[in-house]
């Protein structure tokens, strides 16, 4: 016959796939995150966006650099050391020198992702686990948070200004208040209004001072079924719960859930971080539980623990469950019907 | 029964943002349904060919036996293999003419198998077989006899002998038939066009099958992508004191028509594991079979021409086609214009289950609802890469198994874990790996893993 080949191709069914790929996926990762680094670079000048630059480049070049020392097929095409990279500067503050976000990059590259086999078989979200290396290496230069819209140099961090975060705001002042006699007595440094944390004109990392932008992003990813809603969902419900119950100077139910919501790296880290595929449950029910922990573990550090922000560890945290809420969260068998008491008793 | 049905009651859809919610199976996909090039286009009658092929198997059981000779002459529509046992069917020449061989030929599936072949003498002169019943009068036992000597089965592609199903066990009581027009295969239309086109015998059809179960309710699903056959149907169906027959919309979403996913849509009544439909009182039938069974028993007509879909992007008119059964493809491919490029990978079937020619020479037979003819384009298979663990197959199957874990299992070996994780419950529709990002075929790993376990069980 005419215009057939003469072999043709004989293979398993389905015979279609729906073209998405990894790739795929990754840039529309990126390009969700765009977003959220114009609006960095808005509120912290054009070293936001070099230290980004810097971040993607040095991922990549470690992927790259890896893959050809260990002899294994080049992975730099599916965009995920980028997609790393661009999480990474995110969750730097724009003071941070060059080289320590380049050895933030080797490590989540290199220790976090490629040590346990590469994309799909890390069990920590590199890029989270780069920002808690750093944190615990260079504290200072991780702390460092300065005035938005003041200039910073970009290789001198000398003349920048200190400058509380909100969610360190709110903490001294919580502590303040519960020191003080009255509250009137205390000195209560203003906290920047839902307006400043909604837009990002506040103190912060890279990436996480615009909800509006994340939020932008989100909706890019949940429209283009990159993500489901599920794990953000829980997991900002959660938060929203706990603080407003636990949260509050006035007993119990008089937190302001809203501001812990809109600041830190919570609308980040719940629609980026805690959606990564290869370090979150496969299971719908999982995703669900997954949510509700980190949810519980940021509100705990949060109100209770040592540090004014918990977003990163309590992703982190419950990436190391993750294999265990798979476990217990498996889908129930299709068809099989719960007997009711009734029925055992009939039969 | 009614315990599995307590709280369901079909005629209480709720309604949602001013629709009438359409019901549906928890996880599945939507791929884009490719069926706009054909879905328009009415059934062409094809002449038969100059030679035909009829393989002893066109149907799930035993292999036919043949009953007549080389060199005798048949007419259309004469018996030419008897059923091979209870769960078989027969074969019926779709032309008259003589038989010029009984031998070995290229079958569908890609093996050879002992197939009768007849030489058309062009005359269609018909054999008086089966005489037509009036189907008022004609009794339950009729109607089953008819079913089985016209040689019907399921012709949604299962190829399931219909004649079976309408005679379950004693014990086992059916409250409802469901015909099955969801046709959630891609690309396919040709149930779509026998509901347009042959409404009347379809309705027919199922009354005489609710006539053959002595029961009542009959239901016929279609997916909401085809309103013209949903608003046919419900022109042509009056209820009466006999029989009370409902057209059911279901979700556009693969796979519905899947027979469990339909029944628990419909009726809202699970299939457990390893039972069968008729197990939660329900018969599950494909349209052109009801047509089928309503030709049989009206007309008296065996089953002796099924309609075929055939299309896909190297197809140059895509059609379809009420074919006499054991046609060769390529002559479907001619009456279409050939192929309008090169043509790499042909299906008989649909994109997500349907089997892969390795010939275009091979029949048409009772199972084949269409012939799709992809490019080396379309056809290529992309080079996989690690899973994600995206989950995105946890969600798509729909009978709820954990397609990566299953792979993972078969990998290493692990026959422990495979015999935990539910592999026979897998009905194959393909969704898995339909999502993969990474391009893989946890399919192909299910049906590696069933075999290992197979393997595993004769050995012990």
């Amino acid at each position: 016959m005419e215009n057939l080949k003469e072999k043709l191709i004989v293979t398993e069914s389905p015979h279609i796939r729906d073209g998405n790929t990894t790739g795929g996926i990754m840039l529309d990762v990126i390009i969700a995150l765009m977003p959220a680094l114009i609006a960095g670079v808005f509120v912290f000048g054009y070293r936001a966006a070099a230290l980004a630059v810097v971040c993607v480049g040095a991922c990549v070049f470690f992927e790259w650099a890896w893959c050809k020392i260990v002899k294994k097929q080049v992975s730099i095409g599916d965009f995920s050391a980028a997609v790393t990279g661009l999480l990474l500067a995110m969750n730097l503050p724009v003071t941070m020198p060059f080289w320590m976000a380049i050895v933030g990059s080797l490590f989540a590259i290199v220790i976090v992702k490629q040590f346990f086999g590469g994309i799909g078989h890390n069990f920590m979200n590199p890029a989270l686990a780069a920002r808690a290396f750093l944190l615990t290496s260079w504290a200072q230069a991780m702390t460092t948070w300065v005035q938005p819209f003041t200039k910073v140099a970009f290789f001198s961090n000398a003349d920048a200004v200190s400058h509380a975060t909100p969610l360190a705001q709110l903490a001294q002042n919580v502590d303040t208040v519960s020191q003080a006699t009255s509250a009137s007595d205390a000195a209560v440094a203003e906290l920047p209004s839902y307006l400043d944390l909604f837009l990002g004109t506040t103190g912060g990392c890279i990436g996480e001072v615009s909800a509006l932008a994340i939020l932008i992003g989100a909706v890019y990813l949940i429209c283009k079924r990159v993500i489901s809603i599920k794990i953000p969902a829980a997991y900002i419900l959660t938060v929203a719960a706990l603080t407003f119950v636990f949260g509050g100077n006035d007993g119990l139910f008089s937190g302001d859930a809203l501001y812990h919501v809109l600041s830190g790296g919570l609308m980040l880290g719940a629609f980026f971080m805690a959606t990564d595929y290869v370090t979150t449950p496969y299971t719908p029910n999982g995703q669900i539980v997954f949510g509700i922990g980190c949810g519980i573990l940021t509100a705990v550090i949060r109100l209770w623990g040592g540090y004014p922000e918990g977003v990163s560890y309590s992703i982190l945290l419950m990436n190391v469950a993750t294999p265990l809420i798979d476990k217990y969260t498996a889908p129930k068998r299709f068809g099989v019907v719960k007997e009711k008491k009734g029925d055992k008793k009939n039969a | 029964m009614s315990k599995i049905n307590a709280n369901f009651n079909l005629n209480k859809r709720r309604k949602i943002f001013g629709k009438t919610e359409v019901f549906t199976f928890k996880g599945g996909i939507h791929p884009d349904d490719m069926k706009g090039s054909t879905e328009t286009k009415a059934i062409v009658d094809i002449e038969a060919p100059a030679e035909l092929v009829f393989p002893l198997q066109q149907h799930i059981g035993a292999p036919a036996v043949p009953c007549v000779e080389v060199g005798q002459r048949v007419l259309m529509g004469q018996k030419i293999a008897e059923a091979g046992g209870f769960v078989s069917a027969n074969i019926h020449s779709s032309v008259s003419g003589t038989v010029k061989a009984i031998e070995q030929r290229l079958h569908p599936s890609g093996t050879k198998v002992q197939s009768i072949v007849i030489e058309n003498d062009g005359l269609n002169e018909v054999s008086d077989e089966l005489i037509p019943l009036d189907e008022e009068t004609v009794s339950p036992q009729e109607i089953i006899e008819r079913v089985k000597a016209a040689g019907i089965v399921g012709m949604g592609g299962a190829t399931f002998p219909t004649h079976v199903k309408l005679s379950p066990p004693a014990d086992k009581k059916i409250d409802y038939v469901i015909i099955n027009g969801a046709e959630c295969e891609p690309y396919l239309t040709s149930d779509h066009r026998a509901m347009l086109e042959t409404t009347d015998e379809v309705v027919r059809g199922l009354r005489l099958i609710l006539k053959a179960l002595a029961i009542k309710d009959g239901y016929i699903a279609v997916e909401t992508n085809k309103q013209d056959a949903i608003a046919k149907l419900k022109s042509c169906v009056q209820s009466d004191a006999d029989y009370n027959i409902k057209i059911v919309a279901v979700k556009t979403k693969y796979p519905q028509g899947s027979e469990k996913h339909l029944i628990k849509a419909v009726t809202g009544r699970s299939v457990p594991p390893g039972k069968l439909p008729m197990d939660v009182g329900v018969v599950v039938n494909n349209i052109d079979t009801c047509a089928a069974v309503a030709r049989a028993v009206i007309q008296g007509k065996p089953l002796i021409r099924r309609i075929v879909t055939v299309s896909g992007d190297c197809i140059a008119e895509p059609l379809n086609f009420r074919v006499p059964i054991g046609t060769p493809f390529s002559h479907l491919v001619e009456k279409c214009g050939g192929f309008s490029k090169t043509a790499a990978k042909l299906i008989m079937g649909g994109p997500m289950m349907g089997v892969a020619l390795s010939s275009v020479d091979v029949p048409v037979i009772k199972g084949s609802s269409g012939l799709l003819a992809f490019s080396e384009e379309m056809a290529k298979t992309q080079q996989t890469a690690s899973c994600l663990r995206c989950g995105k197959c946890v969600s798509g199957c729909p009978m709820n198994l954990l397609p990566n874990v299953i792979k993972e299992a078969v990998c290493a070996d692990d026959l422990e874990k495979l015999t935990k994780l539910n592999l026979g419950d897998c009905i194959q529709c393909g969704s898995c790996s339909y999502v993969c990002p990474a391009e893989q075929n946890p399919l192909q790993y299910v049906r590696t893993g069933k075999a290992k376990l197979a393997r595993q069980e004769v050995k012990a």
